[in-house]
């Protein structure tokens, strides 16, 4: 029943404007793969070509053996959950999730059977009989995703499905989604904006920009690892520090950030290192020491905030304006001079941007 | 001051209805008058005027013309208008702007105007048979009210419920009918009522199309105003109303309950 899905090199434009380039995305079989980006980044161009409502410019769509480039949306046997739900308004809530039974032309009793029973498990067996009009959000979300899931869709797509939610809400029903996906072992693919939602129930996640795909790879390793200064940025490393290698010895290396500040790095820990690289660091991973001899950057400290778990510097530095993170026990006054000392395994090491 | 307000408020507006509805009671009172002239207050009170109606084989005539024409054109302006709303709200990012406009167009037009471009063109141009230059003027002249009144409607319909639908296996043809169609029923009632009244109270395109053996209704009042004074037009004026009404009436009644069945 469940299967993978396959997009390869897929080019699509909105009129004269292209909106994806070249894009290609492997989804395995009972996996969910987030795509996660910006709007306008692309993601929901993605889930509108595989569920059909547009038409690539080129490239292919597979989902298991079946080619689905060029058939139309309502053969395509996909099922959707909406932003805004999309139930339909004048039917009620049984026959909202009947429908796809009833286009499937099973019995009328079958129908019944089987939307209850789904209801069921979403658990909203006592309102099969209200208009979506009458149910909060949550629960028409439910509705809609029992909905989506009556007709044992070899794949599920979700566009933005908790975005209409409010925050609490949203946790509840992202647990919701992930424990009836894992059941069912449906392949699924969720769109959304929200970097804590596609982190917290994927298996993979696909960070978009501009139309293409800029690392797509577990939650950990976009986490830890960036693979560009894009998804570095995104997932919160905002000290990028530009530097050139000046010492080889072995796997030990020296690299200097503008301004003359050396540090010392190991190539055991962070892979080759190339001549020009860039050194990113969270808030995090760059610490701030009141002693001048420490090894790190010297900075002229800025506005300090309170975090709870430490105080937050806005630096000043010859490599830029660096955000450090000190600790509570030595609050250090603003105009304080100080050294940034980057905590090695909190690091990563990205190419030159050119 | 402060009840005072609501009172003047309240007189202004009973003002409102004394004159909205007037009118009315004027006609309905003419149309009862025993006399053989136009009065009011009605001079003893009789419905031989109705009677009368029926006796004048042109009155006969063209209230038939007039109820099939509206219908006629009503049912071709929907058939038309219903596609082309659809049509401008669904691939509203694809359709250049001014294309809704020229859907509006024939409403800035002057309908004399249009009467007479018709007559040129349609009926003596083509040579059209009367019946049809009417039933293509009328269609024309309330097509503006459907698209517009249609589209306000699907404005406010959300596409992706069209689209949810697709998803779940049902093709887009049928998806239009059980799925978009239900949900802009109040904007298709309200257009046919629209529709149907405007076309079948035209007189300025009908009087350019409209030749031998064949008028309206709207037309034969007119040409018995000029001959006749007596309550007969009254009488006329009141069964066209009621006949709108009834129309209305049933109207809503048909279409809202197949909708709802379904």
């Amino acid at each position: 029943m469940t299967q993978p899905l396959s997009v390869e090199n897929v080019t699509a434009h909105y009129g004269s404007t292209k909106v994806l380039e070249d894009l290609s995305l492997a989804v395995e079989a009972g996996e969910l793969v987030s795509l996660l980006g910006a709007s306008g980044c692309g993601k929901t161009t993605t889930l509108r070509l595989v569920a059909g409502f547009l038409e690539p410019t080129s490239g292919a769509i597979a989902l298991g053996g079946r080619d689905l480039t060029r058939l139309p949306a309502h053969r395509r046997d996909i099922g959707l959950v909406f932003q805004n739900y999309a139930l339909f308004p004048h039917l009620s809530v049984l026959d909202n999730v009947a429908f796809g039974l009833k286009q499937r032309g099973l019995p009328q009793a079958e129908r019944e059977k089987r939307a209850r029973a789904m209801l069921d498990r979403v658990g909203l067996s006592e309102l099969s009989d209200r208009l979506p009009g009458a149910l909060s959000g949550g629960q028409k979300q439910r509705v809609a995703l029992a909905r989506a899931l009556v007709i044992e869709p070899p794949l599920l797509m979700f566009d933005e499905p908790l975005s209409n939610l409010d925050a609490k809400l949203r946790i509840d029903m992202r647990v919701e989604i992930r424990q009836l996906q894992r059941a069912n072992g449906t392949t699924s693919v969720y769109v959304t904006h929200d970097q804590e939602e596609a982190f917290s129930i994927s298996d993979r996640v696909a960070i978009m920009n501009a139309g293409r795909i800029m690392q797509f790879d577990t939650p950990e390793i976009l986490y830890q690892r960036p693979a560009n200064a894009f998804v570095a940025r995104f997932v919160g490393f905002e000290n990028l520090i530009p530097m050139k290698v000046v010492e080889r010895e072995g796997d030990k290396i020296t690299a200097e950030a503008a301004g003359g500040a050396r540090l010392h790095l190991d190539q055991a820990r962070f892979g080759e290192i190339a001549d020009d690289f860039v050194l990113a660091t969270r808030p995090d991973g760059l610490a701030v020491s009141g002693d001048p001899q420490a090894e790190g950057i010297p900075a002229t400290l800025g506005l300090r905030t309170y975090l709870g778990r430490a105080y937050q510097y806005q630096c000043e530095t010859e490599a830029g304006h660096l955000i450090a993170n000190g600790p509570l026990s030595a609050p250090l006054a603003t105009g304080a001079r100080a050294r940034l000392v980057p905590v090695a395994d909190q690091c990563c090491i990205l190419a030159a941007e050119r | 001051m402060k009840s005072q307000t609501p009172r003047a408020l309240i007189a202004f507006a009973a003002l409102v209805y004394v004159f909205l509805v007037g009118p009315l009671i004027i006609v309905i009172g003419a149309a009862l008058s025993d006399t053989t002239y136009l009065t009011f207050p009605p001079q003893g009170l009789t419905l031989r005027w109705f009677e009368n109606i029926f006796e004048i084989s042109a009155f006969r005539r063209t209230i038939v013309t007039s109820l099939e024409l509206a219908f006629l054109a009503t049912g071709l302006a929907l058939l038309i208008g219903i596609p082309a709303a659809y049509a401008l709200n669904r691939y509203r990012v694809q359709l250049p702007s001014w294309l809704s406009t020229v859907f509006v167009l024939p409403i800035l037009v002057p309908e004399i105007v249009l009467g007479f471009s018709l007559l040129k063109s349609v009926a003596v141009g083509a040579s059209l048979p009367i019946f049809l230059s009417l039933l293509i003027g009328h269609t024309l002249l309330v097509l503006p009210y459907c698209v517009r009144v249609i589209s306000a409607s699907l404005a406010s319909f959300d596409f992706s419920i069209e689209e949810a639908a697709i998803s779940l296996g049902s093709p887009p043809a049928k998806t239009f009918f059980t799925i978009v169609l239900p949900n802009v029923r109040s904007g298709v009632i309200a257009a046919f009522i629209l529709a149907f009244i405007t076309s079948i109270n035209d007189v300025s395109t009908s009087l350019f199309l409209t030749g031998p053996g064949i008028s309206t209704l709207p037309i034969q009042i007119l040409a018995h105003v000029e001959q006749f004074f007596d309550p007969t037009i009254a009488s006329v004026s009141v069964l066209l109303m009621f006949l709108t009404v009834g129309v209305m009436a049933v109207v809503e009644r048909t279409l809202g309950l197949t909708f709802l069945t379904k």
